[in-house]
């Protein structure tokens, strides 16, 4: 049995794919899946800080690719879920550090142990980007509802399209009164724009910058709505169908209807 | 209460803007990174006219420009000889010989297209498009 190997990429930066990944990471651990998580941000190293396991760090995925060390080595099990592994990126090396096929035969590796392999892609559409698309079979696009963000997400749609992989799509910091005002894409508006499957829907909230703040990941907070929302995503991931929670005032038929006309 | 009173007629605020201009821009980029299936249009547009009038394949120039809320598809494709005598049926155009008559048309795809006038590259209906990079089948319309 091999694991599903997915891609989370947006071409913008800061938009929120390591918070997706460590939380999507987190919260499938949590449902018992068995999870390895990649950051394939080399030089720019954040999963481990988001995740709160820094200090761990022994060896990194650059000297995996170059033989310094085994897979296990360098994997590094979160002690509060404990299906959960990140291989963390090298800091201190360049993009170009590692060759497609290096990097798709860790992947390989890592998805012969687990049932999720989950990459978090660096920003643009350049080497790191092609590398952690390519060693993907699918792909979890996150775009904030800006049109920037929007756009640089078209470009990593269009690409991940060309290679035949499907997408679904993460809507993130979605502030529901700035829709409701008329100051922001609505979901809908985004999922037409893209044309692409909506995967989830996760608001603007402090909560994301409070348990980053203490290397936590949000599914550890059952109280909070994010936990609640990851979980969803994470359902629908694996083919649940979980209607969409309601954020803005089109309303949970409108999105339905977004959703089933992107599908 | 400007917000407000806005909102009573019924305008909306700036995303209503910034949907619309992704739209348009969006549409730019898939025609930039797609400039196979611009030569497909091109080529597959002097089949259909070609039909009728002897076009200079060689100096044919196809652009996209925008047009308020639309992208418009400019082909400009001189033509060097006309095939058949025609009854010239319609007075829009002067500059260049009336393509054929007008009962050739519906086997043109594209809207208003020969020579000079501008087929718009129509909005919305497309929206189950992302097969980008193959070879667009037929008559592809802009929004591909
Ligand atoms: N839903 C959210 N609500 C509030 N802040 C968020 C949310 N998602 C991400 N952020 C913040 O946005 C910033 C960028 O997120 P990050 O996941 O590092 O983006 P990326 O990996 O795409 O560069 C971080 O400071 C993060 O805490
Ligand atoms: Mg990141």
């Amino acid at each position: 049995m091999s694991a599903r190997r997915i891609v989370v990429t947006s071409g913008k930066g800061g938009v929120g794919k390591t918070t997706t990944t460590a939380n999507l990471g987190a919260t499938l651990a949590k449902r018992g899946r068995r999870v390895i998580l990649i950051d394939a941000d080399i030089g720019l190293r954040n999963l481990d800080l988001v995740l709160g396991l820094e200090k761990r760090i022994v060896f990194d995925l650059v000297e995996v690719a170059e033989g310094r060390c085994h897979l296990r080595q360098a994997l590094i099990k979160d002690k509060r879920f404990e299906s959960l592994a990140i291989l963390p990126a090298a800091q201190t090396r360049e993009k170009e550090a590692i060759a497609p096929e290096q990097f798709a035969a860790i992947v390989e590796e890592a998805a012969a142990q687990v049932d999720y392999v989950i990459i978090d892609c660096p920003a643009g559409i350049e080497t790191g980007f092609r590398n952690a698309v390519a060693g993907a079979e699918e792909a979890i696009v996150v775009t904030t509802p800006e049109v920037s963000s929007i756009r640089d997400a078209d470009r990593v749609v269009g690409k991940i399209a060309a290679a035949n992989k499907p997408i679904r799509l993460i809507v993130n910091r979605l502030r529901p009164e700035m829709v409701s005002s008329g100051e922001m894409l609505s979901v809908d508006d985004v999922c037409d724009v893209l044309a692409v499957e909506l995967l989830g829907i996760v608001p603007e909230d402090e909560d994301v910058i409070d348990t980053t703040n203490r290397g936590e990941p949000i599914a550890l907070r059952d109280a909070g709505r994010l936990s609640a929302i990851y979980d969803k995503i994470a359902r629908r991931l694996e083919g649940e169908l979980v209607p969409f929670t309601t954020f803005d005032r089109q309303g949970l038929f409108g999105r339905l209807k977004g959703a089933l006309k992107a599908g | 209460m400007i917000e407000f009173l806005r909102r009573l007629l019924g305008q909306r605020g700036s995303s209503a803007t910034a949907k619309e201009r992704l739209r348009l821009v969006l549409m730019t980029d898939h025609l930039e990174l797609a400039p196979e299936m611009i030569e497909t249009m091109k080529r597959e547009l002097v089949e259909v006219i070609s039909r009728h009038v002897e076009v200079d394949r060689e100096r044919i120039d196809v652009s996209f420009e925008r047009q308020d809320s639309a992208l418009a598809m400019l082909a400009n494709i001189p033509i060097l000889s006309v095939n058949r005598p025609s009854s010239n049926g319609n007075g829009k155009r002067d500059e260049i010989p009336p393509a054929p008559r007008d009962a050739a048309k519906p086997a043109s795809p594209k809207r208003r297209t020969p020579a000079k006038a501008s087929a718009e590259g129509q909005a919305p209906p497309t929206r189950r498009r992302r097969r980008r990079k193959k070879p667009a089948p037929a008559p592809a319309p802009a929004t591909n």
